[in-house]
């Protein structure tokens, strides 16, 4: 087990120089210095030249041997410093610390998109495991084309019927703002809704591709019944791509939803790097970028580790 | 090819056919903006008419004079009194656009990669591998509209955008296929005869794993469309032409009014066009996906 710890976490060396690489290459090199798009195109060189000196995008890129600075005073491994020091930049929209920006977003992100997971999942399964129990019959088939039919609204019909429909029309929940958890429900509504149909089709592939071993026939001819086989022994043994699925998504509960939160009014994450991205507001939208890639590999050691702890194939494979 | 025809069941021959229809209005739509260009007049669906704001579904106006002629709304005007039908014509251009363009980054990409990790192992495995591992980290729509952000408004920061992220699925359905395929006696025959490993690649290898890249495609368009959409209703895509996210953000100002139409009209064609092409997928897979096929025998 230790070995397999050691061996997984080494593998994380790679994949992190490999996610703050191409940040880097993304918003530095590629992006370059955003002084034009904040400043205006009418900013004189003088502003320009401040606006980077301020920023730090005037230091070379990689290394620097240009100036009597230190070697490494150069934008990328000030980027990877910083990084590490928990420094993510100053916003160029707010001049505050990105850091204090994305604390005070991360509380009603999580607010919203953790329910959204909780109620999501369980729906999702249960559906699932109702069209395992039904499957190739009448109401597998139709559960089945429900979910492709919920899987091909685009995600943005989804928040705009919603909020117009049972917000406006119905008045059935509050039309915007986070004052309290009632005005929370109707996006994680619609959050639900949005994700059922790729979440049914795959708990219920992951649950299928279990109901046909020999262990199933085993447990039925032992006389237990429908139900109990599903639960006891057909669900436990698919849990392990189910619980991956799960997992993949946790990074995201934390950046958020982009748009339930812009157009909701919630203060989290997800609507401070859309606000971000039209202001042009590049330290803000790398943190969340590289604050997420690097969530996802954290999230990934631990599912890896629980597994090997857990199934001993795993660790010995 | 022939025989896939036969083989798919009347709801793949449908969507097929729905896919079709798309295909010609979206060439339509693309004959129309060249012609429009090639002569430097305002295209058609980007007219204004001030008298013609919000006018409903089937409405014909009269020519105003001698001049003019009459015009034909069939799915009514927009704020701006443009035509609604001839701007969804031109979304549907737009999204294939969007899912052939995506493609072409996307599947070479991917295709290349997988055939090199899978073929080779080793060094250039690890490296493929690491590669996917690196891109898949990162926050998917998120970074999508970082690098459209970076890249400049428009469609070309939606191209890269979705094309550099979305080849990580393509590469390791086929670097997987490939891992099947290379020890395989075909392969060894191939390599007994002395032929090159570019030439084992890509003239024996591939074209047994050439269903990947069909299926893949099938998977690929759908979410691409809706990406797009996505980006452009955010304002961050598509510029000055009516891709169906502008569309549905236009709409968006009036619904609260009772202006249906638009958003209704926009709202059906993506979704039609989703939904069959998610449908063509699936029976795709169940046909052509070898670990199923043999599954269920």
């Amino acid at each position: 087990m230790l070995r397999y710890a050691i061996k997984r976490l080494l593998e994380l060396i790679p994949t992190t120089f490999g996610i703050l690489v191409l940040t880097f290459l993304l918003f530095h090199v590629v992006g370059g210095s955003p002084a034009e798009v904040i400043l205006g195109k009418n900013a004189t060189k003088e502003s320009i030249a401040a606006f980077n000196h301020k920023y730090g995008y005037d230091r070379p890129l990689l290394v620097n041997f240009t100036d009597d600075k230190p070697v490494w005073d150069s934008q990328f491994l000030n980027f990877v410093g910083n990084l590490a020091k928990g420094d993510l930049g100053i916003s160029t929209e707010y001049d505050e610390p990105v850091a204090d920006i994305l604390k005070r977003g991360v509380g009603p992100s999580l607010s919203l998109t953790v329910p959204i997971l909780i109620v999501g999942t369980l729906v999702a399964l249960s559906l699932a495991l109702l069209c395992a129990a039904f499957r190739g019959r009448c109401m597998d088939k139709a559960v089945l084309v429900l979910s492709t039919v919920l899987m091909s609204v685009n995600y943005v019909v989804w928040v705009l019927a919603g909020q117009f429909i049972l917000a406006y029309k119905l008045k059935l929940f509050p039309l915007w703002g986070y004052a309290n958890a009632a005005y929370l429900v109707l996006p994680v509504v619609i959050g639900v809704f949005s994700s059922l149909g790729v979440d049914v089709r795959f708990f219920r592939t992951a649950i299928l591709d279990e109901i046909y071993k020999p262990y199933v026939r085993t447990a039925r001819a032992k006389g237990l019944s429908n139900a109990a086989v599903l639960v006891k022994h057909v669900l436990r043994n698919s849990l392990i791509p189910i619980v991956t699925y799960i997992s993949l998504s946790i990074p995201y509960l934390f950046t958020g939803s982009l748009m339930l939160e812009s157009f909701f009014g919630i203060p989290g994450l997800g609507n401070v790097s859309l606000n971000a991205i039209h202001s042009a507001d590049m330290a803000v939208v790398r943190a969340v970028v590289v604050l997420g890639a690097l969530l996802y590999q954290g999230v990934n050691l631990v599912t890896d580790l629980a597994y090997a702890w857990l199934d001993p194939r795993v660790r010995l494979g | 090819m022939r025989s896939l025809w036969h083989r798919l069941g009347l709801g793949g021959k449908i969507c097929l056919a729905v896919i079709a229809a798309y295909f010609a209005l979206a060439v339509f739509g693309e004959v129309q903006f060249r012609v429009a260009k090639a002569r430097d007049v305002t295209p058609g669906y980007n007219v204004v008419r001030e008298n013609c704001r919000y006018l409903p579904p089937l409405t014909r106006v009269a020519a105003a004079d001698a001049s003019s002629s009459a015009q034909f709304f069939l799915l009514g005007t927009d704020n701006l009194g443009r035509d609604v039908a001839s701007r969804l014509v031109q979304g549907a251009r737009i999204a294939f656009h969007v899912g052939i363009m995506t493609s072409l980054i996307a599947i070479p990409l991917g295709v290349l990669l997988g055939l090199l990790g899978g073929y080779f192992g080793g060094k250039a495995d690890s490296f493929v591998v690491w590669l996917c591992a690196t891109v898949a980290s990162m926050p998917g729509l998120l970074f999508i509209l970082a690098i459209s952000m970076v890249v400049g408004q428009g469609i070309l920061g939606i191209y890269l955008g979705i094309g550099l992220t979305t080849w990580v699925g393509v590469c390791r359905t086929i670097r997987a296929e490939v891992m099947k395929h290379k020890d395989r006696a075909y392969v060894q025959a191939a390599r007994v005869l002395g032929y090159s490993h570019a030439r084992i690649m890509f003239r024996h290898i591939l074209p047994n794993v050439a269903h990947v890249i069909l299926i893949q495609f099938s998977i690929r368009f759908p979410s691409a469309v809706a990406t797009e959409v996505f980006i452009s209703f955010l304002g961050i895509g598509v510029q000055g032409e009516p891709s169906w996210g502008v569309m549905i953000n236009n709409a968006r100002l009036r619904l609260w009014q009772g202006v249906w139409w638009e958003m209704t009209f926009v709202t059906a064609a993506i979704f039609i066009l989703v939904l069959v092409f998610n449908h063509l997928a699936d029976e795709l897979r169940d046909l052509l996906d070898p670990a199923l096929r043999n599954e269920t025998r």
